[in-house]
């Protein structure tokens, strides 16, 4: 189910797939991603990081340390000069590529909506075969903003020619981690 | 037609921009690799079941919604007409000083123009969508239901984009998309309202999904404080379960993809950016939706989940698009919304548009009868406003069948003057449009009814009746001809009922239900008193006509008398490939062995193929008799002929076929078969103006004398 879902999600194009062992490994990878991508303490360069298990135990001052200009509280203002946003998702879907998230809470809306890269943790082992069975573990009854996301934003409204990042993201950066176990 | 409707197409067909956008997306390629492992009918089938179920109780469902959304914090308005929901969307404004709107896309607010509305009383609404707000600048309306803008060009677009912004725009799209992302940032900031359409609307849970691929919607639910949702009754569904077939479908029929990139299902308020609630309005909006769900007839129309696959397969959509075949709702099923949302009487030029090939209604995924829906607006014309007297004076004669076929007859006669060979080449004067871009067939020296007199036929103890068909009958004789020999050599003896007249196709498809009733009577009469076993045509619009349509049109009509004696003809008739095969495979006829014939390719009949779902049978056939073949490009596309279409609309008609004789050539064989003797006409017609070097055959007259 992960290579299928590997394989989906990749061909919505602009998208890579990582996945790591542990946290550790997987918070490396991202910091060192955002350094990469020249996140910093300047209003067009900011990293934005919502609120999410993964960060659950985790010295975030010392993140934020390391990375000037990474933020795990941000205002909407801020969020519009993110180079780079994270969120965690809590779904994948083998047959689309799809990555499901509740996004009642604001922050995860302004992070993965605002920012010209995406970055998605996802628990490895939630990924699911297709929509309905996506559609049996998110329940509109508790949460009011349910988001699926596949790829970048994307249009193809002038002489229907593909062009990524219109609205939204115009990279997304899928992070598995099977230590996150599972979201149920 | 009127004629400043004519002159709109002429305008369209001048400019082929979107046909080329069409083309080089390839939709029916990319559709069928979107639904890859799907199987596809099984899942058309279930979306017409749920929505057709909601359709059975829009009102309940509205109420169930509307409980449901307001237990979780929503403010639902039901707004029985289009002015009731402008009214309660204005009205908001004004109770919350709302000055600037950040719109998604929404078909619903085109259909009841709240951009204008809201406009007077000094709101102003951008359109965040990328071709709806190209289609603001342009103070244009949408030519396309999924993509609006795609009738422009690039070039047009940047000139757009430079007027907005007062720089020059380069005419590169990923500078263009990246302009709009600049603009449009800062209208979603400053907005105090977001409004948006829905995909879907599920009454259980009060919930609606919108999909995008731009993420504008994100934006539009998520940054402004206020958030109105625009849904007609016709996105309900009863329950959550509902929504997975149904977002299955739909990116998939729409853009060719799996998924759209965002998929939003809202419930209930979300946070805030000031970690307040969202003041979350849902506007359920009627405008004669639930009048449509108690039309028994039009009621399947609700079964649209706008996907507009209708249009990309369209073969006028894609020459003349929605601006000519259209209004704010484009093609086929727009033209049928647009009955209902508006009025009928504003369909009465573009019903005319559909060509009834039926390519819309193989596609689309809610199982719509679109080219039928098509029929019965123009039946309704007529009945509301009676038949032009050209037409009513063509329906005279054709229902006079001693008229018709002297008519026809005389005809023979006095077109001599215009003949060369077989064909006639050019009609003088208003005549010439018929002759402009394809010759006609002559009309036959004598009628097949004659010539099958002296035909003779060994005694056999099997009789079948054989529907000639008017084109067969009075143009093409042979084609007769050839079915005796190839029926005689199974010891099928051929009788010719001569009270048979035209099959009514041609005043049916002009929506004169009447005068095809009175057709269908003469046939049916004429046809069973024979006591054949059988009824055999070589024509798919007549053998359709007779296995189809006569009890279609009874059922429109209320004439219920003869229903049993044409569902007793309707048994009885088979198209000629089917009837050959299946005495092929009873082995009662063989072909003669060790043949070999040149290469061929086939052409798929619109009726054929959609309606009588054969096209396999005489490929088989020919296959077996010796021929090579080889596939088109689009090979079931209609030719452009559609019986009266190419007169009435030659200018449609034309481009059709330029395309199906290309596609031919590009084959390289050196002829083309088809068993549609109305395509024979159309495309035979087109060789022979540009003197093309293809031979166009009917199956019937190559499999001839191919049997021992």
């Amino acid at each position: 189910m992960f290579e299928s879902f590997m394989t989906k999600a990749i061909a919505a194009g602009n998208t890579e797939v990582q996945r790591f062992g542990t946290k550790a490994e997987a918070l490396d990878f991202v910091v060192q991603f955002m350094q990469k991508e020249g996140v910093s303490d300047s209003a067009g360069s900011y990293g934005v990081w919502a609120a999410c298990p993964f960060l659950d135990g985790m010295d975030k001052s010392g993140i934020a340390q390391r990375l000037p200009g990474l933020k795990f509280e941000f205002t909407r203002e801020t969020a519009k000069q993110a180079k780079v946003g994270v969120t965690q998702m809590d779904w994948g879907v083998a047959n689309t590529g799809t990555l499901a998230q509740d996004s009642t809470k604001v922050d995860q809306r302004l992070a993965s909506a605002l920012p010209w890269i995406h970055v998605m943790l996802l628990p490895s082992t939630n990924i699911v075969a297709d929509l309905p069975a996506l559609f049996s573990k998110v329940d509109p009854k508790k949460s009011n903003y349910i988001a699926l996301i596949t790829g970048p934003s994307k249009t193809a409204d002038i002489e229907r020619v593909l062009a990524i990042g219109v609205h939204g993201p115009e990279r997304v950066v899928i992070v598995c981690v099977d230590e996150l176990g599972g979201a149920d | 037609m009127e004629q400043e409707f004519k002159q709109s197409i002429k305008k369209a067909l001048e400019k082929q921009n979107l046909a080329g956008i069409l083309d080089r997306w390839n939709y029916p390629a990319t559709r069928a690799a979107a639904y890859a492992g799907v199987d596809i009918e099984a899942l058309r089938c279930q979306i017409a079941e749920i929505k057709m179920r909601a359709a059975s109780h829009l009102d309940e469902l509205a109420e169930q919604f509307k409980k449901a959304a307001e237990a979780r914090g929503t403010k639902v308005f039901r707004a029985n007409s289009a002015q009731a929901a402008k009214d309660y969307i204005a009205n908001l404004c004004k109770e919350k000083g709302v000055k600037n709107i950040v719109k998604s896309k929404s078909m619903a607010s085109e259909e009841i123009h709240l951009n204008e509305h809201l406009a007077k009383s000094g709101v102003t609404a951008h359109e965040t969508d990328l071709g709806e707000w190209i289609i603001q600048l342009a103070h244009q309306r949408p030519s396309h239901m999924v993509m609006p803008a795609l009738h422009l060009t690039k070039e047009e677009v940047a000139d757009l984009f430079s007027k907005e912004t007062r720089e020059t725009m380069p005419t590169d799209i990923q500078h263009l998309v990246k302009v709009a992302r600049k603009e449009l940032r800062e209208k979603y900031f400053n907005a105090d309202m977001g409004i948006s359409g829905a995909n879907i609307a599920v009454a259980e849970t009060g919930s609606v999904v919108i999909c995008t691929n731009e993420g504008n919607a994100r934006l539009v639910s998520t940054l402004p404080k206020t958030h109105v949702i625009l849904v007609g009754l016709e996105k309900l569904v009863e329950q959550y379960s509902d929504i997975a077939p149904i977002l299955t479908a739909l990116p998939k029929s729409a853009t060719s993809q799996l998924i759209t990139v965002y998929v939003s299902m809202i419930s209930g308020p979300a946070e805030n950016t000031d970690g307040t609630p969202k003041d979350l309005h849902i506007v359920l909006m009627d405008n004669k939706r639930s009048d449509m769900a108690k039309d028994p007839m039009f009621k399947q129309a609700l079964q649209c989940i706008r996907c507009a696959s209708c249009l990309n397969v369209c073969p006028v959509y894609r020459l003349v698009t929605g601006h000519v075949f259209g209004d704010i709702y484009t093609g086929g099923i727009g033209t049928i919304l647009t009955a209902w949302f508006d009025e009928l009487k504003k369909t009465e030029d573009i019903q005319g548009l559909c060509i009834q090939c039926g390519k819309c209604k193989e596609v689309c995924p809610g199982k719509i009868d679109i080219p039928e829906l098509i029929l019965e607006l123009r039946r309704r014309l007529v009945q509301d406003k009676g038949l032009g007297s050209v037409q009513k004076a063509i329906f005279a004669v054709v229902n006079n069948r001693r008229l018709f076929h002297t008519m026809l007859r005389t005809a023979s006669l006095t077109q001599k003057p215009f003949t060369s060979g077989n064909f006639i080449r050019h009609l003088p004067m208003f005549l010439s449009n018929m002759t402009d871009f394809r010759s006609l067939p002559a009309i036959a020296p004598r009628p097949f009814r004659d010539v099958i007199k002296d035909i003779k036929q060994p005694k056999c103890k099997e009789k079948v009746a054989f529907y000639a068909g008017c084109l067969i009958d009075f143009a093409y004789p042979e084609m007769g001809e050839a079915i005796v020999r190839v029926l005689n050599k199974a010891g099928i003896e051929v009788v010719f009922p001569e009270g048979q007249t035209c099959c009514g196709a041609p005043a049916r498809y002009n929506g004169a239900y009447e005068v095809a009733a009175t057709n269908a009577v003469d046939n049916i009469d004429a046809l069973l008193e024979s006591g054949a076993t059988y009824v055999v045509s070589a024509c798919p619009t007549c053998t359709v006509a007779l296995k189809h349509e006569f009890m279609e049109t009874f059922k429109s009509i209320g004439k219920t008398d003869p229903m049993a004696k044409a569902q007793a003809l309707a048994d009885k008739t088979v198209d000629f490939s089917t009837f050959v095969k299946k005495l092929v495979d009873d082995g009662r006829l063989k072909f003669k062995k060790g043949e070999t014939h040149s290469v061929l390719t086939y052409h798929d009949s619109c009726h054929m193929k959609r309606t009588l779902n054969v096209f396999e049978q005489p490929r088989e056939l020919l296959g077996k008799a010796g021929y090579k073949l080889t596939e088109m490009f689009e090979c079931d596309m209609c030719c452009g002929m559609g019986g009266s279409y190419s007169i009435k609309l030659p200018e449609i008609s034309a481009p059709i076929l330029e395309r199906k004789l290309k596609n031919i050539k590009d084959t390289g064989a050196p002829a083309v078969a088809m068993d549609c003797p109305g395509c024979v006409m159309q495309i035979r017609g087109g060789f022979d103006k540009e003197g093309g070097p293809v031979a166009v055959k009917h199956t019937v007259e190559l499999l001839a004398d191919k049997f021992e």
